[in-house]
């Protein structure tokens, strides 16, 4: 017998779009379209200075890496809660005398908030974008983006500028007021690329054997899910089926790469559940079947901060907890034997990880003894700040 | 028995719904996130969300795609805050991308000052505040172990500690404590200009109209002495 149901508003019929699959091909290079845009006058594209190492993308292109030269485009995550990461890779660019630069005329990518609280649009994160690129090339240095999250939203604002000329005539004003030109980089560099094109001279300069060491990676999201034609793919590397960046440096490091099932899984980090839905991140994060690694590495902000710091409440729940985690730059630091309190700032992360230090060899006691003894001189006012000569002595 | 409530938005004027709607699919971003559905359920597998919350991100692209009014109206005022934006869902085999049509929805419900918006940023204000006043989103002095009692004891050494330890690292851009680095002057300045200049402040001040009041404040000064006054 029909049921009969209370139909309260019937919707008009659909305008009858037609939906076409006029997504971009993997197979158009989306450079293609930044450089007709140069040679229209449109923008001006700073080259990837000399010399650079090529690197294989997913679908077999080319993508330069910049050795030096770079401009730091720093991560607010990374700087203001894990701060080690962040001096890993400019510890990691001294050692290996390769020159960087570290700008104030910076602001972050603001894309953790527009992901979080949508109180932005995509004019502004475009004109956002093109800031960073213009103060950047008004230094002469490269970008070097060091947040997982920043690489992806500017390479997804690189498609909606190439795509849509009034954005891009909107932001040309914008930054005309701002006494800007449009800058658009020749390639969108994530600092994980850059420790995947030196891994070898990382490993070169390697003081601590790491062939007992276990580790998990857990790829970002933002690095090869957001624009995935972009991220690096190596068939040495899980045979080409998973970003190659990461777990290569691992590799060349000696330490084994341990798989697990749910390597494709978000964190939980969610942008606005981080901070105020605490629940989702911890469940998502704790859920995942890391199968006791001694250390699990990933390549982006908020990776680190979700699986660090959700580790301490899931011990309620009976979960294994414990795992320490951080970022490639911080392994790859501690490697060539980086302080693990002056460079890599462990004091910052949450899951024990003492004992993966004894495991490196790492005599973490006697460093912490001269991380307090620096800390004892700022407070006596004898130091300002703890300095690169510092770290080096 | 009493039956489901079929749309709980009933009372909601159509022209309403259909106004929000269309502004979703007048975003020119819009076009370049949908491509139709196979209905395959790739993106709900992959989904973050979907395993924690009643959400899909297949009902987000099929309920735009079938252009049902009612149901996209629906998931503005319920679901599309339960999205973590972790764009998984781009394995979509028709290259939709469900993540990005939630970003769309957020902004006009933003936009609209919608209370699902509101209610969904209670307690975010401060971050919305960091992040547009000083371009950095998190800042060190925001590790307190109030705010994060579920870190564990680390939260509260970091806070106790914090002065030193941010002294205590080399990089000089770093000795910060309540912004990530030490960003220039000239730099925020062109940073109010361009919330100002794409209506942001506009979005701000539909969803919180103190915390608008407040930006404005500490923007007015430096735009001022730049020689922007805002009036
Ligand atoms: S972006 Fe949102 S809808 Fe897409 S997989 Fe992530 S949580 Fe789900
Ligand atoms: S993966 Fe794509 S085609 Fe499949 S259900 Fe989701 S949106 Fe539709």
């Amino acid at each position: 017998m029909p049921i009969s149901l209370p139909v309260v508003q019937s919707a008009p019929a659909p305008k009858g779009r037609a939906f076409a699959r006029s997504a971009p091909d993997p197979a158009e290079d989306i450079r293609e379209k930044v450089f007709e845009l140069e040679a229209k006058g449109e923008w001006i594209v700073p080259r990837v200075p000399e010399p650079w190492v090529p690197v294989t993308t997913k679908y077999g292109r080319t993508k330069k890496i910049p050795l030096q030269h770079t401009w730091h485009h720093k991560s607010c995550g990374q700087c203001g809660h894990i701060p080690g990461y962040s001096t890993s890779i400019f510890w990691l660019h001294r050692k290996l005398g390769l020159d960087y630069n570290d700008p104030r005329d910076q602001t972050s990518c603001t894309a953790w908030n527009y992901y979080a609280s949508a109180t932005s649009n995509s004019a502004a994160q475009a004109a956002v974008a093109v800031r960073n690129f213009a103060a950047a090339h008004e230094t002469g240095y490269f970008p070097q983006i060091h947040c997982g999250t920043s690489y992806g939203h500017y390479k997804e604002v690189r498609e909606e500028l190439v795509r849509h000329p009034e954005l891009r005539a909107q932001v040309r004003d914008i930054m005309g007021k701002l006494g800007k030109p449009l800058v658009m980089p020749e390639e969108i560099v994530h600092y994980s690329e850059w420790v995947y094109a030196v891994r070898d001279r990382i490993a070169a300069r390697q003081v601590h054997d790491f062939t007992g060491v276990t580790v998990t990676v857990h790829p970002a999201c933002h690095y090869y899910k957001l624009v995935q034609e972009d991220a690096i793919y190596d068939p040495d590397v899980y045979g080409g089926q998973r970003t190659a960046v990461v777990s290569a440096v691992a590799q060349a490091l000696g330490a084994k790469v341990a798989d697990y099932s749910t390597w494709f899984d978000c964190c939980g980090f969610g942008f606005r559940h981080i901070l105020v839905q605490r629940d989702f991140t911890r469940s998502f994060a704790v859920q995942r079947k890391i199968e006791t690694p001694d250390v699990t590495l990933t390549h982006d902000t908020g990776c680190v901060t979700t699986l660090d710091k959700s580790q301490f409440a899931a011990q309620a729940h009976d979960k294994k907890v414990g795992i320490p985690v951080m970022s490639e730059a911080q392994f790859a630091a501690l490697a060539m034997g980086a302080h693990p309190y002056r460079v890599c700032q462990l004091h910052w992360h949450s899951a024990e990880y003492r004992p993966l230090l004894e495991k490196m060899g790492i005599d973490w006691r006697e460093a912490w003894r001269e991380f307090e003894d620096d800390c004892e001189r700022i407070k006596k006012g004898e130091k300002h700040f703890l300095t690169w000569e510092d770290v080096d002595a | 028995m009493a039956l489901p409530q079929l749309d709980k938005y009933a009372h909601v004027p159509w022209e309403e719904k259909e106004r929000l709607f269309e502004e979703v699919t007048a975003d020119p971003r819009f076009a370049d996130y949908l491509y139709g559905c196979y209905e395959c359920g790739i993106c709900v597998a992959t989904c973050p969300s979907a395993r924690f919350y009643d959400f899909s991100p297949r009902r987000i692209a099929q309920a735009l795609a079938r252009e049902d009014v009612a149901l996209v109206y629906e998931q503005i005022q319920d679901d599309i805050w339960e999205c973590s934006q972790c764009f998984s869902c781009l394995r979509c085999p028709r290259k939709n991308n469900p993540g990005g049509l939630v970003t769309i929805m957020r902004e006009v419900a933003v936009r609209h000052g919608l209370a699902s918006a509101k209610q969904a940023l209670e307690g975010y204000s401060r971050i919305i505040y960091k992040i547009m006043s000083t371009g950095t989103q998190v800042s060190p002095d925001m590790i307190r172990p109030e705010a994060f009692p579920d870190w564990g004891p680390s939260a509260k050494e970091t806070g106790d500690n914090l002065d030193v330890w941010r002294k205590a690292m080399p990089p000089e851009t770093m000795h910060t404590t309540s912004m990530s680095w030490d960003v220039a002057d000239k730099t925020l300045t062109e940073l109010y200009l361009i919330w100002h200049m794409t209506g942001v402040m506009d979005m701000i001040k539909a969803v919180d109209e103190g915390l608008h009041m407040i930006l404005v404040d500490v923007m007015e000064e430096k735009l001022e002495e730049a020689g922007y006054p805002l009036s």
